[in-house]
């Protein structure tokens, strides 16, 4: 009775971790190759910040998370509602590599996240502002799925707990069509204009320990011809 | 005990999978919403921010004081005018329930802020530099996520200071009030 018992145990154990290694390696969650921006006939706007905490002008979380606070002695976000979310202010590069204004983004983890559907939602607004041209307003909802498939769980796999190589993907799953982020120009020249966004990670190199070491994000924004010039 | 094996594989992928479906990844802690309702069907609801204890960072144009003491200003002079402030918010009832931005450039009419509340959504409002009367700023939501897409309306934005403090120290709090109704769709 007892081999029986320790026999069925074994099976619930390689049962469940098959499904582990099924979900992670699933083939039938694909990663999007194309940027639905890419077939866009509109102009479309390049904004780069970094991605690596410790180069931002500022980041803050629950001071729990992998990605540790910027600078030290800010203050963290301790309260049971915010213990999920991430702050970060930035510096917005223009495609030149000039600083053309600062960016804001509020994230926090979403309760749509669904692993079976390969889905890892994060609900994020940011709140770009380009001095003397306008402000705009991007809503999305991020999916972490297959950063966390092709850079995180390789780097958890290394003996050395860190990933290098180059991966680079489109973050944005919606509000949009196609996935694409929602943006609200709030200010300046580009007040009351819907546009859309994508906004993309390029990872180079990535530590368990700390988070991002090399990586970059882009928000690739589709806006109204007249206003190309200006912002560029 | 191969068969009772296999059964064991076959109840133990089931047995993750519906683990996975039944219980949240995420679970966001959440604070009911004290919204009431005017006469006219607009939703009322009022945030506040305590001033110092709920300050994350200050930078002001022409200042030379950052708060925290370790932020370091990029020196690109297209920064220089700009001016970002981030506050934890509060509810009617004194509980932090998000976290918001206040950002203002040299010269401008107005300022922005753009308030994120993790279980409901992000409001981003322009609010007029000049005050009314009564004291308050006048100002309008430009857009909203989730919980507050579809809705739009006014703003009053009030600083009232704490003048029990001791001297030299900014005490306050900064109120909101916000007044919104259902935008519907023109279709």
């Amino acid at each position: 009775m007892m081999k029986y018992a320790i026999s069925l145990l074994l099976g619930l154990l390689c049962g469940a971790a098959l499904f582990v290694i099924g979900l992670l390696y699933n083939p039938f969650i694909a990663d999007r190759t194309v940027s639905p921006l890419s077939v866009s006939s509109k102009a479309v706007v390049s904004l780069s910040y970094t991605a690596v905490p410790a180069k931002t002008i500022a980041f803050t979380n629950s001071g729990e998370a992998r990605l540790q606070p910027h600078p030290k002695d800010i203050r963290l976000l301790r309260e049971d509602t915010l213990q999920l979310t991430d702050v970060m202010v930035t510096e917005m590069r223009n495609a030149r590599g000039q600083t053309a204004g600062i960016g804001l983004k509020f994230s926090s983890r979403s309760e749509r996240t669904n692993l079976l559907r390969g889905e890892a939602l994060v609900d994020s607004a940011w709140y770009v502002h380009l001095p003397g041209r306008g402000s705009l307003f991007v809503e999305q909802s991020e999916n972490y799925w297959p950063f966390i498939q092709k850079v995180m769980v390789p780097a958890y796999r290394n003996s050395a707990n860190s990933w290098k190589g180059k991966w680079t993907g489109d973050l944005s799953a919606g509000p949009g069509a196609l996935g694409v982020a929602r943006v609200t120009g709030v200010g300046g020249s580009l007040l009351g204009q819907s546009m859309a966004a994508v906004e993309s990670l390029s990872v180079q190199a990535y530590s368990t320990d700390e988070g991002p070491v090399f990586a970059e994000g882009r928000l690739l924004i589709e806006i109204p011809s007249d206003d190309a010039k200006a912002t560029d | 005990m191969f068969k009772t094996f296999i059964i064991g594989l076959v109840l133990g992928v089931l047995v993750a999978a519906g683990a996975l479906y039944a219980f949240p990844v995420v679970d966001q802690q959440r604070e009911n919403s004290l919204v009431s309702v005017a006469t006219n069907g607009s939703n009322i609801e009022s945030y506040h921010i305590e001033v110092p204890s709920d300050r994350i960072l200050v930078r002001q144009p022409g200042q030379d004081s950052l708060f925290p003491d370790l932020l370091d200003w990029p020196a690109a002079d297209v920064l220089q005018p700009i001016g970002v402030e981030l506050y934890k918010i509060r509810n009617e009832r004194g509980v932090i329930i998000g976290v918001a931005s206040h950002s203002s450039e040299v010269g401008a009419t107005s300022t922005d802020w753009l308030l994120h509340i993790p279980a409901r959504g992000s409001q981003l409002i322009s609010v007029q530099t000049q005050a009314t009367q009564n004291g308050a700023h006048r100002g309008d939501l430009r857009a909203g996520s989730r919980e507050f897409a579809q809705r739009r309306g006014s703003v009053a934005v009030r600083w009232v200071p704490d003048d029990s403090a001791d001297q030299g120290v900014v005490t306050g709090r900064i109120e909101m009030l916000t007044n919104y109704v259902r935008q519907v769709d023109q279709q």
